[in-house]
């Protein structure tokens, strides 16, 4: 497990676009090998996103040949609720960029039969030969996707339903109503993001340090769900000074030492 | 055990609400810009309708409709929407004004031209309820040709931005009725011109000490209430807008049977109090025409029909709508800022143009009577009455924004969404809502001049300097 420890949200953003954007031009995907690309939601990779659009409007990196799996949905929210991830994801995202829609799949928390639409989901992605890279954040109690502590580390996409303390959190996004907040959600498992080829998770902000600890510094806990991909063969974490002030002195030296080696990765003969 | 809000993955952390059509600013990404979209909020704070996109007022309109081709991505543009001007494209699809993301997540479909619009405004094709004539023809006048003379005038204002519009008839003989409204029925807009909404009938059930440049000879009163009204016009199905005074006998009960068979009533060429205004209103006026104009002027201790604006007799939830034709002549810009200051979500602008519109200086007829045009003026011949305007409906945004200091978006919206909440036709005109009519017009950002107009999704108009490729 690599773990990128650069200065603050801004570099982790451009840090984290400008890998994926390397990543799909060094696999110089076409339309029968697509490059299989997983997306999260929420406040840590709006950054990334809005790098990614500008490396596509500078014309570093196209999607026309990525297919996307995003990671969860709300259940029963509709697709254009302002706080669907469907309207997230093309404000932020589809939109500014050369996707092809029948190359996007998001869960459909609409659907009449939840369990078969997440089985669909699965299915669809072994479709396409799984997930090449996939793109996460954290919670502050650890959790990935909407595993929330408890989950199985071999959970597969599912119904999920939110912690209460969730539903609270979340009230101020639909008018301070709780009754308003979905309760429920479909969310890929840990084991459908451990099936990737390659994770990548950001973390930023000292609220989320201690779930940072918990996942590099600790064992494999259900309790913490990010702490399972330890056990990738291929994870890379990416987070800023903040995010650092749980772990040891140790620990931050010795991947800080790792700088040289890891500020290659995004290098390109062709300058993305 | 910590909040689990800013949750970086499942969770959203702020709200986005606000960040459709946001995208990388110029500086870059810097992660922390997430609200940086350029919009114009209304000064005025009452007026301003929640966002579209807000989460606690989640009412987007969002009508379904069938998906044809060719889809059409207008880019680089800013579009008025929610009571804002926002960044972001703007989508068609056939005759229809489309969301993008049901596009492409469901119907999984790609447009199939992108326009740069350059950074131009998008905005509701104008709305004009009260609109005599122009380019040399009078609806009123030219009566062995109306049908040329309603093709003459929906061609001509397309270049001034009207996608719609009442031609309006002053007082005239029954005769005349019963020959120009069988023309002036509803009839949808294209290539060969703007939409007809239906007549304005001006008159002749108005009251003579206010006719202004009415013939006195054409008055009418209701008799046998509504059955005069049936007997004047003959083909009332033509009619969307009634101008009547409301102190004639029987007027208020003809006020309730026109309103609860879909036709507009609006007060003026008046000498009501405010108290004979008010009741009209309780029983279904909607509009009045031409603030100020034909009317009694504002007194302290009856305000007459002006005081309606400020009138706590208005039934809750009723907005009363008043015609202002912002020419410059027909009301000091002072007295145009009076009325809009008090209630500004009733304000429709109007041209009452004649038929000098779009004309140079002469003599020309409106209804029986004959006018000359000075200037930006045009009176009945012989004397200082004016008789209606030479105004376009552009030129009366451009007056109204520059007087008023208001926003373009209110002066926008003045000529779009009040028209079409007054004939309550918001559902397909005056916004740029789903599910609407594509009718629109691409406005230069810095003059807000026409550089384009559109009707049912295809291009009706353009300015010969216009550059983008279409």
């Amino acid at each position: 497990m690599r773990l990128l420890i650069l200065n603050d949200e801004t570099e982790v953003a451009t840090w984290a676009a400008k890998y994926v954007a390397k990543r799909v031009r060094d696999f110089n995907p076409t339309a029968e090998n697509p490059f299989v690309l997983g997306l999260p939601t929420g406040g840590t990779p709006l950054g990334m996103y809005k790098k990614l659009v500008e490396l596509h409007k500078n014309g570093k990196v196209s999607f026309k040949y990525v297919i996307t799996f995003n990671m969860d949905e709300y259940v029963g929210l509709p697709q254009d609720h302002p706080e669907s991830y469907h309207h997230y994801m093309w404000s932020n995202f589809f939109k500014h960029v050369d996707i092809q829609p029948q190359n996007v799949h998001i869960l459909n928390g609409n659907a009449d039969n939840l369990v078969a639409e997440c089985e669909r989901y699965e299915q669809e992605i072994s479709k396409v030969g799984g997930v090449d890279l996939f793109v996460g954040g954290i919670g502050p109690d650890g959790h990935v996707a909407f595993n929330e502590p408890g989950s199985s580390l071999v959970s597969r996409t599912r119904v999920k339903t939110l912690a209460h303390d969730t539903i609270i959190a979340n009230a101020r996004f639909f008018d301070n109503d709780l009754t308003k907040v979905p309760k429920q959600a479909l969310t890929v498992g840990v084991g459908t993001v451990m099936d990737a080829r390659e994770v990548m998770i950001l973390i930023t902000g000292a609220h989320k340090a201690f779930a940072l600890y918990k996942a590099i510094e600790e064992g494999v806990n259900h309790m913490w769900t990010v702490s399972a991909f330890q056990q990738h063969p291929r994870t890379i974490m990416i987070c800023d000074e903040d995010a650092t002030l749980e772990l040891k002195v140790k620990t931050v030296k010795y991947f800080k030492n790792l700088w040289g080696v890891h500020s290659k990765l995004v290098e390109d003969p062709v300058n993305v | 055990m910590p909040g689990k809000s800013d949750i970086s993955c499942g969770y959203v952390h702020k709200p986005h609400n606000l960040m459709c059509g946001d995208s990388c600013n110029e500086k870059g990404c810097q992660g922390k810009d997430e609200n940086s979209q350029k919009v114009f909020v209304h000064p005025i704070s009452d007026r301003v309708r929640k966002l579209s996109y807000s989460v606690t007022e989640y009412k987007i309109i969002r009508r379904k409709v069938d998906f044809v081709r060719p889809i059409v991505k207008f880019e680089n543009c800013r579009i008025l929407r929610g009571h804002t001007l926002v960044k972001d494209d703007f989508w068609i699809s056939g005759s229809n004004i489309v969301d993008p993301e049901d596009l492409f997540f469901n119907q999984k479909m790609m447009p199939d031209k992108v326009i740069d619009c350059e950074g131009a405004i998008i905005a509701p094709g104008f709305i004009d309820v009260q609109i005599n004539g122009g380019f040399g023809v009078d609806f009123a006048y030219d009566i062995s040709r109306v049908e040329e003379a309603v093709v003459t005038v929906a061609k001509g204002v397309l270049a001034h931005g009207v996608t719609s519009f009442c031609p309006t008839l002053v007082s005239s003989m029954p005769e005349v009725y019963e020959k120009v409204l069988p023309f002036l029925k509803k009839r949808e807009g294209g290539m060969h011109g703007a939409e007809v909404l239906g007549a304005h009938v001006e008159g002749p059930f108005i009251n003579e000490e206010k006719k202004g440049a009415h013939d006195p000879a054409t008055m009418q009163n209701f008799s046998k209430g509504l059955e005069s009204v049936k007997d004047v016009y003959k083909h009332l199905d033509a009619v969307c807008i009634i101008t009547l005074a409301p102190e004639l006998p029987n007027a208020v009960g003809v006020c309730r049977q026109l309103t609860d068979a879909g036709i507009i009533v609006s007060v003026g060429h008046s000498m009501a109090s405010i108290a004979e205004g008010e009741e009209a209103v309780k029983n279904g006026a909607a509009f009045i025409t031409h603030l100020f104009n034909a009317m009694l002027p504002f007194h302290h201790r009856d305000p007459g029909l002006v005081g309606l604006l400020a009138s706590e007799k208005i039934p809750e939830g009723r907005t009363i709508y008043y015609g202002i034709i912002a020419d410059g002549n027909h009301t000091h810009p002072a007295t145009t800022r009076i009325a809009y200051r008090a209630y500004p979500k009733g304000i429709v602008l109007v041209t009452d143009a004649c038929s000098a519109m779009g004309l140079s200086e002469g003599v020309y007829h409106i209804g029986q009577q004959v006018i000359e045009v000075k200037g930006t003026k045009a009176y009945v011949k012989g004397t200082t009455t004016l008789a209606g305007s030479v105004a376009t409906m552009i030129s009366c945004i451009h007056y109204f924004w520059k007087t008023t200091s208001c926003s373009i978006v209110e002066a926008l919206e003045a000529a779009t969404l009040h028209p079409a909440l007054l004939l309550n036709i918001d559902d397909r005109k005056g916004t740029l809502d789903f599910g609407t009519d594509a009718d629109f017009v691409i406005l230069n950002p810095n003059n807000l001049d026409v550089q384009s107009t559109w009707i049912a999704g295809k291009r009706v108009y353009e300015k010969a300097s216009f550059k983008p490729d279409v």
